[in-house]
């Protein structure tokens, strides 16, 4: 699709002036303020809130200070399990089970699709408070609905949030967020010709083969997008604190929930808060120009 | 034209929209009476209820009236906050940071320091005037009592209770396990000796004390102190003005928890790792699964109160209490047999207030004998006038007149939640089998000394 | 039976026990809220109550500040974001793709970016006081504003595939016949637009509907507060949930999202268009 202008850059400036104004007042204003804050020991209680400091990079030292940090608390050890939580319940999780529910229902139509798509998103627009709710119920070890279903088939009562708090955010936050990436995949392989894939049936292809050879060249593109977005949306998720609280002993301190006992608790230092925030948004950055060059490596054609 | 005619449209819309949605008025009538506005934890039929009846049925409309036989026409507002203790202090942190807030604020009294130390609060005397000084109530708080809200000398507030802790224990498990009664361990062998007896008659929970980060301040008053404090010292040495790091007696301490939850398994770590322990505890001591947890009078007063979810209707029949002794007579902090240690709370005057002879007429008012003691008749507490006593409960009596003598204070400094913090998570790191107590000390002493710097803290050498 | 036959009936088999699993997978952590708030000793197990009642929302509702919170505080919030969002989002992905913005999807993601670090812990306290020199601390106006700032890149995102995908020949045909722009916009693009306007504008309110951070530090009345604070006013005297009053309001709070999008898939279908390609 070409982008040809259709009017001048002034007109296009007078639609882009309201947007422009919230982004200005309400998104670039605060952001450079938690920049600068960043290389500040700005607290919000105790001597250091009235007499801030500038301490340069100071605060970004400390995050990255090798001797302790991946001790459990530290950042090191936040980094190290958001990572594993972004890969469990962002990749595999919520990236790999769209793509696996858009497919399975692609070009079907009628009640089990229906049926199927109406839960996934339910699950996504329940209000957070909500979802934590029902998930602290689910996952309870001696009431929980699932252990119910896994004593009922013999698989025991695991103590779930707390012998596998890890394993439970992850479960809890795949079917938390499936749902944007199966409505951004499930209208992305609407736009593949139907000639393709008829043409690959009568060719004799496999499921596999159709999807390695028509679906994933075509779709690289949306999986790109998706994963940046779901990678950054991940990375700055909160809701695991309201199942876990960022344990047992800091088992699961996502650096969100690190963040928030930084910025929020103690002293408030949210000088040091500032600064994990760019730190995060300079990681999800890297990560979008990885996968840009992992899945650009050859462009296709058509 | 026509983009003139677009932009005009555009910024309509938006202004349509922004009224539509309109400018809510802020909480504080400005013209006429002069309106007074008070906060706390509390809320209407959900947390600290009894706060807002008493507020509400009697204290406001009883003041107001006071108010207008002077002449003055003053109305008072309370403001209900829903969350939790550590969200109402980071709002107090935000408002009285861009000179806002209402006028009198329920404050927990180890807040103040840091908030002095940020030049958010300010002593009564400055804020409302040198008559604060010659209210009646001054003679009847003692010392300690005035101390909850105040620092390095000045007042900021009026205290309103403090309280004390102590091991709760169900009499139905003891007499089930044969334990004599009334009990009264003399020593910590006492009592790990009474909760073994208590698991080998199937209790399942014998000993409950909190330990560590996810129960906050409880785990260091309720827990920590506790112990720390019968195995001979405090967490800040007094004569010193310095933070004691390393000693034998925080390694006992440690060797304690390790005790009851590591190696004999008297406790359920798991209850003081998960997120809502502090909750649990209460439900399983309720449903008599817990036979001892070491909490505060509160607990008695407020969780346990027959009519509360987590109550007994039966409380004083149930449920008997004991002083925590120290690790063996004579080895406790100054040398006494028993320990504990007071919290307290009270309320303070913003600096920012408009009307600070009007707040100061309210807080006194609220403070003054009648008023304490309508309060005491709905939830009978620790009395912080020397005119009023606990009304209606004997047993709290009895421990008020047991415990005071023998209770501390936590070190009043702008650092201690921080430290108390890395205490917090030094139990965690025992509890959780995560470190042996030697690591969580060695941990301890690195954390805090960081904190407060070389200068500021000592060792005492192990022997 | 010829090869294909068998080969649809196994495809067709294994899609039934596919959607089962997925189903089952997305709706038994639900369940809880179907059964709690209907019986009278609610506890963590999902257990159809011997006698259901409706005594736990009888009491949610003499709740004044709580029912408040929700029929109003959450419609003011959700629907005031709503409507910004998905209006400035529309006519700002209109403006950027009808102009030529070098580096327009890198823009946007930027802006995704610092919206990132923006709707994080660490920028509340600059936030407040951004909304205090404003004069907006407590107004309704002021947490608006705030999470129509924090959503309005994404948004933009979201809309931008469906409204690339609209062929310019219309417009184009418009522009020759004389109609201004703006004209353009609303009686041509517009209405081609509008299903991605619905998906925005329901986004948008869902997020503004569950937001509990903003409206906690920029909030202060109990007459303002939104249902996800009010959740606090069933927590018992000693400050832990009462769960039988807690599923009965959680539940109430989730139907009005359900019901909103199950007339919107109805009426206009839930969909994103086109793919959102990088």
């Amino acid at each position: 699709m070409e982008r040809r202008a259709i009017f001048s850059a002034k007109v296009g400036f007078l639609f882009l002036a309201p947007a422009l104004a919230f982004v200005a007042v309400f998104l670039l204003y605060p952001f450079v303020r938690v920049f600068l804050l960043s290389f500040t020991n700005q607290t919000l209680l105790g001597t250091t809130a009235p007499n801030p400091e500038w301490v340069g990079f100071d605060n970004y030292r400390r995050l990255f200070d090798f001797d302790r940090w991946m001790r459990l608390g530290e950042f090191g050890s936040a980094l190290k399990i958001t990572t594993q939580f972004v890969i469990g319940s962002a990749l595999i999780g919520q990236v790999g089970l769209g793509l696996l529910i858009a497919w399975a229902f692609y070009r079907k139509k009628g009640v089990l699709r229906e049926a199927v798509y109406t839960l996934v998103i339910l699950a996504w627009i329940i209000p957070e408070t909500v979802v934590a709710f029902t998930w602290v119920a689910f996952l309870d070890r001696d009431f929980g609905t699932l252990n119910a279903l896994l004593d009922a088939v013999g698989l025991g009562r695991p103590d779930w949030l707390f012998k596998h708090p890890l394993e439970s955010i992850i479960l809890f936050n795949s079917w938390r967020g499936a749902a944007f990436s199966m409505l951004l995949f499930s209208s992305a392989l609407e736009t593949i010709p139907p000639s393709y894939i008829e043409t690959a049936e009568v060719a004799g292809a496999n499921a596999w083969q159709k999807f390695r050879d028509i679906f994933f060249p075509l779709l690289r593109g949306h999986i790109l997008t998706d994963l940046i977005l779901i990678t950054l949306w991940t990375f700055n998720v909160f809701t695991p604190f309201l199942l876990t609280g960022g344990g047992p002993a800091r088992r699961t301190e996502l650096v969100s929930i690190y963040t928030y006992r930084t910025a929020f608790h103690g002293q408030h230092e949210f000088g040091k808060g500032g600064a994990i925030a760019v730190v995060m948004m300079l990681i999800n950055f890297a990560l979008a120009l990885i996968y840009l060059s992992l899945i650009r490596r050859r462009r296709v054609h058509g | 034209m026509a983009k003139t005619r677009l932009l005009l449209s555009v910024l309509l819309a938006f202004s349509l929209m922004v009224a539509a949605f309109g400018l809510a008025a802020p909480a504080q009538a400005q013209d006429g009476p002069v309106t007074l506005t008070i906060t706390c934890r509390c809320v209407a039929g959900g947390v600290n209820n009894n706060l807002v009846v008493w507020l509400t049925t009697y204290v406001i409309p009883n003041f107001e009236k006071m108010m207008a036989d002077q002449g003055r026409e003053v109305k008072v507002e309370l403001v209900e906050f829903g969350g939790s203790d550590e969200q109402l202090k980071e709002q107090y942190a935000l408002d009285l940071s861009v000179g806002s807030g209402y006028d009198i604020m329920a404050f927990d009294g180890f807040w103040v320091p840091e908030f002095v130390g940020a030049g958010l609060l300010k002593p009564l005397s400055e804020v409302v005037g040198p008559e604060v000084n010659e209210w009646e109530g001054w003679g009847h708080i003692s010392p300690g009592i005035q101390a909850i809200l105040g620092y390095q000398g000045d007042v900021y507030g009026i205290a309103s209770g403090t309280d004390v802790r102590q091991i709760f224990y169900r009499t139905d498990l003891f007499e089930q396990a044969g334990i004599e009664l009334p009990w009264q361990p003399t020593s910590w062998e006492d009592v790990l000796d009474t909760a073994r007896k208590l698991k080998e008659a199937g209790v399942p929970i014998p000993l409950q004390i909190n330990a560590g980060t996810a129960m906050g301040e409880a785990t260091t008053m309720q827990g920590y102190f506790m112990v720390l404090l019968g195995a001979g010292h405090h967490m800040y040495d007094f004569e010193q003005n310095k933070w004691i790091v390393s000693s034998p007696a925080i390694l006992d301490a440690l060797n304690f928890y390790k005790t009851v939850y590591v190696d004999e398994e008297l406790g359920d770590a798991r209850m003081q790792l998960l997120q809502d322990g502090r909750n649990r505890s209460f439900v399983e001591f309720r449903d008599g699964n817990i036979g001892m947890l070491v909490e505060g009078d509160w607990f008695w007063r407020s969780v346990m109160a027959p009519g509360s979810e987590t109550g007994l209707e039966n409380r004083n029949e149930l449920v008997g209490w004991a002083k925590m002794p120290a690790k063996e007579p004579g080895a406790g902090y100054n040398g006494q047999d028993y320990v504990s240690i007071s919290g307290g709370t009270g309320w303070v005057i913003n600096p920012n207030t408009e009307h600070p002879s009007e707040a100061w007429a309210l807080l006194s008012y609220m403070s003054s004998p009648e008023p304490v003691r309508a309060f005491e008749l709905m939830q009978p507490r620790i009395s912080f006038r020397d005119d009023v006593a606990v009304a209606g409960d004997p047993v709290m009596t009895a421990m008020a007149e047991a415990l005071l003598p023998l209770t501390t204070v936590r070190p009043m400094l702008p650092e201690y939640p921080q430290i108390s913090y890395e205490a917090q998570l030094m139990t965690e790191r025992v509890v959780s089998g995560e470190m042996t107590p030697e690591e969580a000390m060695q941990a301890f002493d690195e954390a805090v000394t960081e904190l407060v710097g070389e200068e500021n803290v000592i060792r005492i050498p192990l022997q | 039976m010829n090869r294909y036959r068998i080969r649809t009936t196994t495809s067709r088999a294994l899609l039934l026990v596919f959607a089962f699993i997925m189903s089952a997978f997305f709706a038994l952590p639900l369940l809880w809220l179907l059964t709690a708030p209907f019986s009278t000793q609610a506890n963590l197990a999902v257990k159809i109550p011997e006698t259901p009642s409706l005594a736990n929302f009888e009491a949610v509702f003499r709740n004044k500040f709580a029912i408040r919170a929700l029929f109003q505080n959450n419609l003011i919030l959700g629907g005031g974001v709503m409507v910004l969002v998905a209006s400035i989002a529309t006519l700002a992905s209109y403006g950027l793709s009808r102009t030529r913005v070098p580096g327009r999807d890198v823009l946007v993601y930027i802006l995704i970016l610092f919206s990132s670090v923006v709707s994080g812990t660490a920028a509340m306290v600059p936030l407040f006081l951004l909304i205090f020199n404003l004069g907006l601390i407590d107004t309704y106006l002021g947490v608006i504003l705030v999470m129509t700032g924090g959503l309005l890149p994404s948004g933009i995102f979201i809309m931008r595939d469906f409204v690339d995908s609209i062929p310019r020949s219309y417009e184009e045909a418009a522009l020759v016949a004389g109609a201004s722009s703006f004209r353009m916009f609303r009686d041509v693009a517009f209405p081609l637009v509008r299903p991605g306007v619905m998906v925005v504008a329901i986004w948008a309110f869902v997020n503004a509907w569950g937001a509990f951070l903003i409206p906690s530090v920029l909030l202060r009345s109990p007459e303002h507060m939104p249902a996800s604070i009010a959740f606090y006013s069933f927590y018992t005297e000693a400050g832990t949930p009462n769960l039988t009053l807690v599923s009965a309001y959680a539940f109430l709070y989730t139907i009005p999202v359900l019901l909103l999008y199950l007339i919107v898939n109805w009426r206009f279908g839930f969909r994103f268009f086109g793919g959102i390609k990088s």
